[in-house]
């Protein structure tokens, strides 16, 4: 078989659900007959039609609303959101209104929003963000964001068939740069399960999506030097996998914790919440944390590059770690 | 107005309005012995636009009201037990005291959907509905309110633009009752009629007397009919008035004692009771009974709230997601295959019929309306009207006089001479005394 991009992988998905599920409808701005701003859905229109692929007017507040009206309907809408960024314009309709709605009164609302996202392409304050946090921060919502083009499939296709709203984060980084042969039998990956990318002894390394690979690279270096590093993929961040991080931190005694997302609130902090909580014993050192700068993601080349952590950051926090 | 209601519905109605005014007054009397959690917000004097509007719904209509909206959500078959337990916060209300007031719905028998207290937000919510609903083939029609403060929302614009284009089979009723909390209306919206604003998306509006119950149910049937017919969405002013203040802890100082007397001779029930006895379609016998009929059914519901007991705390934690608790599943009331390959597959290209160039004054294109792009060829012919056919019978006429005449609304209020903005724009409106080059003081 063929290599398939993540975004390959992502548009199987959902061509393979609308096939599946007449059920399964897509809102977005330009998705339709451009097939999105990515190509994700392109051919979508083209196979399944204009009522179940919907261009929509630039609103991202109405396209979350409707979605979540289908979605009472029984439908299970998927959003684009064109870029993640945007979806700060319905803010609302996200926390409020959609990841509320079966807490406050018993109505599920199985709809997925999936937008590119995340920095290293030199798309500036505004086409680079990594807004999980505020996301992560909302009961009600599920939180996914992949790294691997097998991932990406199986676990958007998991989000379309959940019964709650789950945001899906796709880091355009990955788009077109990772590849991999996917299985041509039907998969899902489970929402909320970490997956163990390389094993080690001598200490844990934490992340998701682009910084995964980073964080991949890194243990590569720290190995020809006798670091021995165990890293995992968070995959999901809301539900996080605290069983796949524990069990990590008892065998290793050392985490860090890799994002791209802005340091401050970031998840890193979470997890060094749950670690001295259920882990703080196992622990040889402290919980260090690799992640972007406090500041929105600059535009030009150099300025992005030292904004986001990469393989030389983490392999450097590494070692710091690996003396305790 | 002629009505084509029968006697029987004509009590019907008149039930439920004195049920939402006298339901409401007794959460007003539990409120203030203490029996209330949170606040009360009363709907007196807007009863006929909660009951004439939902009245004109079928069953398998969907409906989502706003705070001043009780009376719908009784029409719609909400019982006043559910609005009791409701405001107590108790264990046996719709949501077991997740959230209180009208926060509530029902998906599967009622069709009614739960509002969130940002304004605006059940707009596009509603236009989804609506949309699905023509999915599924069901035929319905989505009904939600907006006030005259909550028609200012970017949520408004969007989620009625959407269905616009969509032409969603949605009717918004807007309930222009002249306050939002303590801003009279002239300070949020610079329109006389708020229907105006049907205008900018290019679909059908009505005003009506929103205390006039028949009317407001004509004007309503009339709007769902449309809307089932595939001439949605609607826009409905009705224009009324919230006696009371935002909730029971406002005492509504602001509005002028005259205001509040203009409105009171024109009270939606005592003016119903009029007409039906004016039309000979009751007497004082029959009245009483539905009176009684009233209060028993109250007594007993304020009876089972009261008595009901307060959540558990551990159910806090409980319900915030769905794992497996709920089946979503769609009612298809058409062929599945049709939107699915091959029936649904389409040549993915836009046919654009207008090239958009300036054709007339602009000010004379105000009452056309624009003609989308009509794009798949196979998926136009299945609406009954085509997007692009122009609507009859719109407000226009008003409309664009008002926008016309309506002179730029700058009031300096409560900002005096140092607003500089005001004083800038007012050099500005004296070219040969403004020096562009002068830098602007912070």
């Amino acid at each position: 078989m063929a290599e398939v991009t993540m975004l390959e992988a992502i548009r199987e998905a959902l061509f393979e659900e609308f096939e599946r599920d007449p059920a399964i409808v897509a809102l977005g701005e330009d998705i339709g007959v451009f097939g999105g701003a990515f190509k994700a859905t392109e051919g979508l229109l083209a196979k399944f039609g204009p009522e179940r692929v919907i261009d929509t007017p630039i609103s991202e507040t109405a396209i979350v609303g409707a979605a979540c009206g289908m979605s009472y309907l029984g439908l299970r809408p998927v959003v684009e959101m064109q870029f993640i960024d945007f979806i700060a314009c319905c803010f609302n309709q996200v926390t409020n209104f959609v990841a509320k709605s079966h807490y406050r009164w018993g109505a599920p609302v199985p709809m997925v929003i999936r937008g590119p996202s995340g920095g290293g392409v030199h798309g500036g304050p505004f086409h680079s963000a990594n807004p999980e946090m505020y996301f992560v921060h909302t009961p009600g919502l599920k939180v996914v964001y992949p790294s691997t083009a097998y991932d990406a499939k199986g676990l958007l296709k998991s989000a379309i068939r959940d019964n709650n709203p789950v945001l899906f984060f796709e880091h355009k980084f990955l788009y077109r740069r990772v590849k991999e042969d996917l299985p041509s039998a039907e998969y899902t990956v489970p929402i909320g399960k970490a997956a163990v990318r390389r094993e080690g002894r001598d200490l844990t390394i934490l992340s998701y999506a682009a910084a995964a690979h980073t964080s991949l690279e890194a243990a590569q270096i720290l190995e020809k030097e006798g670091i021995d590093a165990e890293v995992i993929d968070l995959r999901t961040l809301l539900p996080l996998d605290r069983d796949a991080i524990i069990s990590s931190a008892k065998k290793t005694s050392k985490v860090l914790v890799v994002h791209e997302d802005t340091r401050t609130g970031g998840i890193a902090g979470e997890i060094a919440a749950i670690l001295c909580e259920d882990a703080f014993g196992y622990l040889d050192g402290p919980v260090a944390r690799v992640t972007a700068l406090d500041t929105p993601v600059p535009y030009s080349p150099p300025l992005e590059q030292y904004f986001l952590p990469s393989v030389e950051k983490v392999a450097a926090a590494a070692r710091e770690l690996a003396k305790y | 107005m002629e009505t084509k209601l029968t006697r029987e519905q004509q009590l019907e109605l008149y039930y439920y309005m004195q049920l939402n005014r006298q339901l409401e007054e007794r959460l007003v009397r539990l409120f203030r012995q203490n029996k209330i959690v949170g606040g009360v917000y009363s709907s007196m004097g807007q009863e006929a636009v909660s009951v004439g509007t939902s009245y004109a719904l079928e069953p398998r209509d969907w409906l989502a009201p706003m705070i001043r909206n009780i009376g719908a959500l009784l029409v719609k078959g909400f019982k006043p037990r559910d609005i009791f337990t409701q405001h107590m916060a108790k264990a046996t209300s719709p949501t077991h005291g997740k959230d209180g007031t009208s926060h509530f719905g029902d998906l599967k028998n009622l069709h009614v959907i739960s509002p969130i207290s940002m304004l605006g937000e059940l707009i596009p919510v509603m236009a989804g509905v609506g949309m699905a609903g023509r999915y599924l083939g069901q035929k319905i029609v989505a009904m939600t309110w907006i006030g005259d403060g909550g028609s200012s929302t970017g949520a408004f614009h969007e989620g009625l633009n959407l269905a616009a284009v969509q032409r969603a089979p949605l009717v918004l009723v807007l309930e222009n009752n002249q306050w939002a909390y303590s801003t009279p209306v002239s300070r949020q919206v610079p329109l006389k009629n708020l229907a105006d604003r049907a205008l900018a998306y290019g679909i059908q509006s009505r005003i009506v007397d929103g205390n006039d119950a028949i009317a407001v149910y004509e004007t309503s049937k009339w709007a769902v009919d449309e809307c089932r017919a595939g001439r949605g969405p609607i826009l409905i002013e009705a224009k009324t008035m919230r006696m009371k203040g935002h909730a029971q802890h406002d005492p509504a100082e602001y509005v002028p004692k005259e205001m509040f007397a203009y409105w009171k001779a024109r009270d939606p029930i005592a003016r119903y009771e009029k007409y039906l006895t004016e039309h000979g379609l009751w007497d004082a016998k029959v009245k009483a009974e539905i009176d009684a009929r009233i209060e028993r059914e109250l007594d007993e519901d304020q009876q089972f709230a009261e008595e009901s007991p307060l959540p558990s705390p551990e159910t806090a934690e409980q319900g915030v997601y769905c794992e497996g608790c709920h089946e979503v599943q769609a009612d298809w009331r058409r062929p599945k295959e049709q939107v699915m390959p091959p029936a649904a597959s389409v040549e993915a290209t836009w046919k654009v019929s207008d090239f958009g160039a300036a054709t007339a004054p602009p000010r004379a294109q105000n009452t056309a309306h624009a003609k989308p792009a009509t794009p798949y060829h196979k998926a136009a012919p299945q609406r009954p009207a085509s997007p692009s056919a122009p609507l009859e019978g719109s407000s226009e006429k008003v409309v664009a006089q008002d926008i016309a005449v309506a002179p730029p609304l700058r009031v300096p209020f409560g900002r005096g001479p140092k607003d500089r903005v005001f004083e800038r724009e007012q050099q500005q409106n004296q070219p040969s005394k403004h020096n562009p080059r002068r830098r602007r003081r912070r």
